[in-house]
């Protein structure tokens, strides 16, 4: 798998770094409660299959985070662009 | 029919005409007291434990494609029971004792074999930690022993020993750990079930899941409405494609994991060995091919393939251990779907309807666990209580904070 960096071009997956499900959002009350929002980022996931976006960390190269689009499927990259 | 010696040499003589097929093909009824979803190893185990130890009337096993076409087929058999924690080492231990009485209590040779796991460690900090692990395995009632290096060395000669980056200080062995022909497993369990009247429904894939009320009332598939008094989910892989169908989301992510098998070679490791300083593991087959594997791939996928890099690193982690392997050509590798929990550790537990259940979440140590995980999922659905060594598998865990993490990396998936 070779994934498209915005900065870089076309890169090896061995450059990157992955950081999973790109769509969660973190709360922003300061977590100071325990809520089922906070349950909810930290833990659960959709996961479905198909275009799933996800976090890439590209640590061997240009070091920007990016989210990418990719088919889980088939693991076809339908689009990577900076965080 | 009962497998003995004898019926072996009575059909030798009759040209073996008289074998017949070990489980029934079944077509689904209107309705059943208990649908498990999931022909796969667990989804059967807990069918043939239901139907053997709880009186829960009419039971169904529903499956997508054929039997035992999932995970139970696309692993590296390896059982053992060498955990750390006090949630898991009970349950994994159920697990092994249920191997060692398995091929009689299914009539079916599973092909156990306790041939021994020995988990190398490279530096003195690693040593500390697998006597602990021993330590805490012992203190449960579970065998482990710490072995030094001239009496590993004496064992197993092959290993290299020279290696100035990973130097091979000694090993944790569970000499009760092995392995067992996976396939064999999801058949016997199959047979076992189906001669106590389990319908066992191929290639009949679950749509949606049919609810009135916050209850369950039964499943749509390809092969039509099935009705279910109580609904067991065993899917690993698709865990959270099936809960969704019932609205519930899980803390689960699918990826994909590799193993590999080698070209046939004479007898040479007659145990099952794991590398302590990355993440490889191997056995061999009595067919005679190296069995190994390592790290999942490390992203999420359904795609049942996985990338060349992941490859590269699971050899490079042999190549550390014994080199001697580098000359074996590789004949066979493949993908299967792991549902990676966020703390590395499974869940059976009930969910927020009322006669749903859930068996999900095994990472990629669901094979060994086979025997357990239908045992008590069987205990769960018919007592509606867990049992009590799977109390910890809670799907609520994740709320309360009581995770069950053997690694110590948190909710990152792709780690565990």
């Amino acid at each position: 798998m070779r994934i498209p960096c915005p900065h870089c071009g076309s890169r090896s997956l061995q450059e990157f770094l992955y950081h999973g499900d790109a769509t969660v959002q973190r709360p922003k009350d300061g977590g100071a409660a325990p809520t089922q929002a906070w349950t909810d980022y930290v833990y659960f996931r959709d996961n479905k299959n198909g275009p799933h976006q996800e976090l890439w960390y590209h640590a061997a190269g240009c070091h920007a985070w990016l989210v990418v689009t990719r088919d889980l499927a088939t693991h076809e990259i339908l689009e990577a662009r900076q965080v | 029919m009962k497998y003995s010696a004898l019926t072996v040499l009575r059909e030798a003589l009759r040209g073996h005409k008289g074998w017949k097929s070990a489980w029934r093909d079944a077509t689904p009824a209107p309705d059943y007291d208990v649908v498990i979803i999931g022909g796969g190893g667990h989804g059967l185990a807990t069918a043939y434990y239901l139907a053997r130890h709880h009186n829960v009337g009419r039971i169904a096993v529903v499956e997508k494609s054929w039997l035992g076409s999932g995970s139970i087929g696309r692993n590296t058999t390896i059982i053992r029971s060498n955990y750390l924690l006090p949630g898991n080492i009970p349950f994994y231990e159920l697990s092994m004792k249920l191997w060692e009485g398995l091929e009689q209590d299914i009539n079916y040779n599973a092909m156990v074999s306790q041939r021994g796991v020995y988990n190398i460690y490279h530096s003195d900090a690693q040593r500390d930690a697998y006597a602990r692990r021993g330590n805490a395995m012992r203190l449960h009632g579970v065998d482990a022993e710490l072995v030094d290096l001239p009496t590993l060395k004496a064992k197993i000669p092959y290993l290299d020993y020279t290696n100035a980056r990973f130097p091979i200080q000694g090993a944790l062995l569970q000499k009760r750990g092995g392995t067992a022909r996976h396939d064999a497993v999801a058949w016997g369990y199959a047979r076992a079930a189906d001669a106590l009247g389990v319908d066992i429904i191929q290639n009949c894939e679950v749509t949606a899941i049919r609810q009135v009320g916050g209850k369950v009332t039964g499943v749509e598939t390809t092969r039509g409405f099935i009705g279910a008094k109580k609904l067991g989910v065993a899917v690993a892989g698709a865990s959270s494609l099936v809960a969704a169908m019932a609205g519930i989301r899980l803390p689960i992510e699918s990826h994909a994991l590799q193993a590999f098998v080698s070209e046939a070679l004479k007898p040479l490791i007659d145990n099952v060995i794991t590398f302590g300083a990355g993440h490889f593991y191997i056995s061999q087959s009595d067919k005679g091919g190296l069995v190994f594997g390592g790290d999942i791939d490390g992203y999420n996928s359904y795609a049942s393939r996985g990338n060349l890099p992941t490859i590269e690193d699971v050899c490079e982690g042999g190549m550390a251990l014994m080199p001697m392997i580098g000359r074996a050509r590789l004949v066979r590798h493949w993908g299967g779907i792991m549902d990676m929990t966020m703390d590395g550790s499974p869940i059976i537990d009930k969910t927020p309807l009322d006669n749903l259940y859930l068996n999900a979440g095994w990472c990629y140590g669901g094979f060994k666990a086979t025997p357990a995980s239908g045992y008590c999922f069987a205990h769960l659905i018919a007592q509606d209580t867990p049992h009590d060594v799977a109390a910890a598998y809670r799907l609520d865990r994740f709320a309360e904070g009581r995770l069950i993490d053997e690694k110590g990396v948190g909710a990152q998936p792709n780690l565990h």
